[in-house]
């Protein structure tokens, strides 16, 4: 019945669109437009990940990563002491910058909220964020190479943390935001200090956030090259031991080694070159995605 | 029955002197941290600009006009450097902007069930992890030889235009700029669509109901209460070009050049950076510091006009 009124009181014609009238044509070619859009932006990052794949793997092997890098013309050789370095640069800067920028975020978060200070203080870690790395190497190399007089992973580690403070302050800050109200008014209603509630209520509970947050930190500092070009620079060889000042010497990182070796005519270091530039997307990229999958699970 | 409250007694749950202050300390503590993330910025620009001063007086303002880079005779200009960096961050912009911002509407209006859309996402933010100096290498061995060809063509059809007027040799301006655009792409999709989304659903069911089709929505109504936030979005891609180094160093060619050619080899302030920094004298290694500086400053104005932009939609809606 009230079908049937309907489509008598709507001649059919004017609620149907002809593909070919120019407002629905206009609209259709646009659509098409913006899905070529999105597969020529996909292209070349997936270009990049298949040449790395491709390459990478025809060039790797466990050897790697347990000999030296070689020099050119030499058959065989590696880049451990590249991805100790790595490690151990990366290692400190999160040493650095993870206490430093979760102490930020609590200030920011639980005790100036909705200031003036925390506005301008978020501006300016927004600001920092986007100082371009290479300025921040140049900074490093101002502030430690230049008055310890050496190269140092120690450097390379400060440069990186300068790197990852910004966004762990950014995401520590909103994850301690999410933290329900309740939680805090419950803690403070039962005696606890701001002490006490921040750091064994408030802050647990936005732990996984955090963590997010700083591997997402790992994994950009792990792929950064800028800011340890003339910090940390690079080593032939394997550092010292720790305990007999391995920390304050030149040292080898893998962004570095690609590189170094991409950039020399000689076949074996570039093939070094790819292999490593493998192992670095996969660190970067596991990193990545198991830093997301973390706070996806919760949702 | 008034209850009785009897001041003078202690209750046992007061608070000691000693927790108080530990408690008043710990705000303070984080506080120092909190202050001091923001006085690393300051930091860096009284370091580089302290180490830059020997430059700045011995060249002043023309350093940024002249082009000579003589280490031997202690002459310095990095006008070919500021240069590449603009041509090189403004390719960048002019290829990512059209591509980001349709990829940001094919991301945040209908076209797809969300079941589909969030993956891309994912993937998207993902592919912005690739390391710049995994660009650079995939540059130099796989798209310079790619992209040749069409180099050639340009320079052998077109040549008679300024832009196209060097043969093409390889790296160069363009190669460093294509590949710029696909590094600040994902930044420009993502922060396009974060400003489409935002905007508001009943402007969009307004706009249908009075019979517009949706690309009629999206021009006249949504992509115009969006425009700010997409503006933000490319100022925020600018300044990630300009200071973008490993992969521009890798293929751009180095070369000590300002041509109005985006065929020629060139290079930017933070390649030049890269190449020179680590075994740099006196002189030239303050002038170093000076780009660095100039850079930075660059950065720092593109970077703060960004934040203020996005911050206003923040607000806005």
């Amino acid at each position: 019945m009230t079908g049937r009124d309907l489509s008598f009181s709507f001649p059919g014609r004017t609620l149907r669109k002809k593909p070919s009238s120019p407002r629905t044509l206009f609209s259709s070619i646009m659509s098409g437009i913006v899905v070529l859009c999105a597969v020529i932006a996909l292209i070349p990052p997936v270009a990049v990940l298949f040449y790395i794949l491709i390459q990478g793997f025809a060039h790797l092997n466990l050897d790697l990563f347990f000999k030296l890098p070689p020099p050119p013309l030499v058959k065989g050789g590696g880049f451990g002491n590249a991805f100790i370095g790595t490690l151990l640069t990366v290692g400190l800067a999160s040493l650095f910058s993870i206490p430093f920028g979760v102490m930020a975020a609590i200030f920011l978060a639980e005790f100036a909220r909705d200031t003036k200070l925390a506005y301008w203080i978020n501006f300016f870690t927004n600001v920092l964020s986007g100082v371009p790395s290479i300025v921040i190497g140049v900074f490093i190399y101002a502030l430690i190479v230049i008055p310890t007089g050496t190269f140092s992973a120690v450097a390379g580690g400060v440069a990186l943390a300068v790197l990852m403070l910004p966004m762990i302050v950014r995401t520590a800050t909103q994850a301690l935001e999410a933290v329900p109200m309740d939680y805090r008014q419950a803690a403070i209603g039962l005696g606890a200090t701001r002490l006490q509630t921040t750091l064994q209520i408030v802050l647990p509970a936005a732990v996984p956030a955090i963590l997010t947050g700083v591997m997402l930190g790992i994994a950009r500092a792990t792929g950064e090259t800028a800011p340890v070009l003339f910090t940390a620079l690079f080593n032939q060889f394997w550092n010292r031991p720790l305990w007999q000042g391995g920390l304050w010497e030149p040292t080898a990182t893998m962004s570095m080694l690609v590189y170094n070796f991409s950039t020399v005519p000689y076949k074996n270091q570039q093939q070094l070159a790819w292999a490593g530039a493998l192992v670095l997307v996969t660190l970067v990229l596991v990193t990545s995605i198991a830093a997301r999958m973390l706070t996806q699970r919760r949702r | 029955m008034t209850p009785v409250v009897d001041s003078s007694a202690t209750p046992s749950w007061k608070r000691t002197d000693l927790s108080r202050k530990i408690d008043s300390g710990f705000v303070w503590l984080t506080g120092a941290f909190a202050i001091a993330v923001a006085i690393v910025l300051l930091l860096i620009t009284l370091q580089v600009g302290s180490q830059a001063l020997p430059a700045m007086q011995e060249f002043g303002l023309g350093f940024l006009v002249s082009s000579r880079w003589d280490p031997v005779a202690n002459i310095f200009g990095a006008w070919p450097q500021v240069f590449g960096t603009i041509v090189t961050s403004l390719i960048a912009l002019v290829l990512a902007i059209p591509v980001g911002v349709g990829v940001g509407i094919f991301l945040s209006e209908d076209f797809l069930p969300p079941r589909l859309k969030q993956p891309i996402v994912f993937l998207i933010e993902l592919l912005a992890a690739i390391p710049s100096v995994v660009y650079g290498l995939w540059g130099i061995f796989v798209f310079i030889p790619f992209i040749r060809p069409f180099g050639n063509w340009l320079h052998q059809n077109l040549g008679w235009f300024p832009l196209f007027s060097t043969p093409p040799a390889g790296p160069g301006i363009y190669v460093a700029g294509i590949i710029l655009a696909i590094m600040i792409l994902p930044i420009i999709s993502a922060i396009s669509r974060d400003a489409l989304v935002a905007v508001p659903l009943e402007l969009r069911q307004a706009a249908y109901g009075l019979g517009a089709t949706r690309w009629e929505t999206i021009f006249r109504v949504i992509l115009p209460a969006a425009s700010a936030g997409i503006l933000g979005g490319a100022m925020l891609g600018l300044g990630r070009a300009m200071g973008e180094t490993m992969a521009v160093t890798m293929v751009i060619g180095n070369s000590n050049v300002a041509s109005p050619s985006i065929l020629s080899q060139g290079s930017t302030v933070a390649s030049l950076l890269a190449n020179q920094f680590a075994e740099a004298g006196d002189l030239q290694m303050s002038s170093l510091m000076y780009a660095a500086l100039v850079l930075f400053l660059l950065t720092l104005v593109v970077n703060v006009l960004a934040e203020f932009i996005v911050s206003r939609i923040r607000l806005r809606y």
